[in-house]
């Protein structure tokens, strides 16, 4: 790996696990640990712990004017309530998909690692005052034990924000995930990451890598942002609808609002569905997708589910192939595997509400 | 014990009394790929060249081609790593053994390398 690598505050303690480690994003991250099969089945079954560090805490004190390019109600979010939403281009594609959190007397945003200063360029360039702490560290304690293993956030619902002391490290606190499990994400200043995450391990989490995560957030059914989502993707075609505030849409004053509407008015070519394999080889991102022998889309992201014990996708169809029982064929080593679209989640979600 | 060669695309080859080479991927590989989730593996009575993608392994995350360490004609291929791919990861180098070539040219098993040149050629990967 290259030395211009980024290396997160937790990155020492990666090494003492024996993690190994890849590039995502320009950092050096855990893959995995013990194994990605076992990790992922922590997180199901127990409790997992990610390091998130390379993804962009920043904070932004004008609610209004950062309502202006999303289109999601930002100036109706409570304190201490925490939502998805989505920068938008003028076109209506996604810059990001992000979450955000009123903490009272701010907002904070995490923004995916691979758009942190793409995100920042496009807010401040719109004239809105972002600060960035890109040094602070973010963990993720994921799992149906998670709750058990954190009672700093027992008081927590999902997508409830706050701030907490962990054993005297200030830590800003949200019930959210990436893993369609219940648990936390746990932001503290960076030089306190390492022993934040040894407090949780030694609590019984089990450390887990970016292979875990993505098996997990794929049967969560969520979207990876450069995978399934991107500048180009309408919130519409991706079925990103519930992000899309009504108000917001009626008063069409967000950027990329004449967009969305019209996406929502006339439909959009094309819809991300989630696609169940019926054997055992996995389809990957840019299988081509067929249906009666004729290319009808592309697989965006494509994992073995250790969960149900069968290859996973999520693709783009033509909009009239989108519904769940639609048979498909996906083309793998220029065979086709046979598939069915399936509905969203892949496995159910399990968040405390 | 039967002689086991090695190649640098980290195949084992075994030489069988029957003159077969039985072929699988090594321990270092099945590492390297992490928990498998399917193997796919070539019919019997099919002529594969040197360094031909002859078989497939997927972990959850990837896919791996498995090339033909030496030319030859598919004589058997092991359904037991096909019906349970985990087998890949607990025995490489032994019972989760992928196929067996009729070798073109027995004698170019001496092309490979024995398991102290294959342990320096590791060495040189770190």
């Amino acid at each position: 790996m290259g030395i211009h690598m980024l290396k997160t505050p937790l990155d020492g303690l990666h090494r003492k696990l024996g993690a190994r480690m890849v590039e995502f994003a320009g950092y050096e991250m855990p893959l995995q640990y013990a194994g990605i099969m076992a990790e992922h089945n922590a997180c199901r079954e127990g409790a997992a712990l990610f390091d998130v560090s390379h993804m962009g805490q920043v904070e932004i004190a004008d609610a209004r004017g950062f309502e202006a390019l999303v289109p999601g109600d930002i100036t109706g979010l409570k304190a201490g309530r925490q939502r998805y939403t989505l920068l938008l281009n003028a076109q209506g594609g996604i810059i990001d998909d992000l979450m955000v959190a009123n903490l009272g007397t701010h907002l904070q945003a995490v923004l995916n690692a691979g758009r942190k200063d793409v995100d920042v360029a496009h807010m401040r360039a719109h004239g809105l005052a972002v600060t960035t702490h890109f040094d602070r560290a973010l963990l993720a304690l994921q799992g149906p034990k998670a709750a058990a293993l954190f009672p700093e956030g027992a008081a927590l619902k999902f997508m409830d924000a706050a701030a907490v002391s962990v054993e005297g490290i200030p830590c800003v606190v949200t019930r959210s995930g990436y893993t369609g499990e219940d648990g936390f994400e746990i932001g503290c200043p960076g030089e306190a990451g390492e022993r934040l995450a040894e407090i949780l391990l030694a609590r019984g989490a089990v450390p887990a890598g970016l292979g875990a995560r993505d098996s997990l957030r794929l049967e969560a059914g969520l979207p990876l942002y450069g995978n399934d989502i991107g500048e180009a993707t309408s919130p519409v075609a991706a079925g990103l609808n519930f992000a899309l505030s009504k108000k917001r849409l009626a008063a069409a004053d967000f950027l990329g609002a004449a967009a969305v509407n019209t996406a929502l008015a006339e439909g959009t070519a094309e819809k991300l569905v989630g696609i169940r394999l019926d054997g055992r080889a996995p389809a990957r991102a840019h299988a081509e997708i067929r249906h009666q022998g004729a290319r009808v889309g592309e697989i965006t992201s494509g994992v073995f589910s250790p969960t149900l014990n069968a290859p996973i996708a999520l693709g783009y169809v033509r909009a009239d192939l989108a519904s769940p029982g639609t048979a498909l064929e996906l083309i793998v080593r220029d065979k086709p595997l046979p598939g069915t679209v399936t509905a969203l989640p892949f496995v159910p979600h399990n968040y405390v509400r | 014990m039967a002689q086991v060669y090695y190649s640098k695309d980290h195949e084992w080859v075994s030489i069988g009394a029957d003159g077969l080479a039985t072929v699988g991927i090594t321990d270092h590989a099945q590492a390297a790929l992490g928990d498998i989730v399917f193997v796919e593996l070539p019919e019997p009575g099919r002529n594969v060249a040197k360094a031909e993608a002859v078989a497939v392994v997927e972990s959850v995350k990837a896919a791996s081609d498995v090339y033909a360490p030496l030319a030859g004609t598919v004589a058997e291929a092991n359904q037991a790593i096909v019906d349970e791919p985990g087998l890949v990861n607990t025995g490489a180098e032994g019972a989760a053994w992928f196929f067996k070539l009729r070798l073109a040219d027995p004698a170019s098993v001496s092309t490979l390398l024995d398991r102290a040149a294959y342990d320096e050629f590791l060495g040189t990967l770190a």
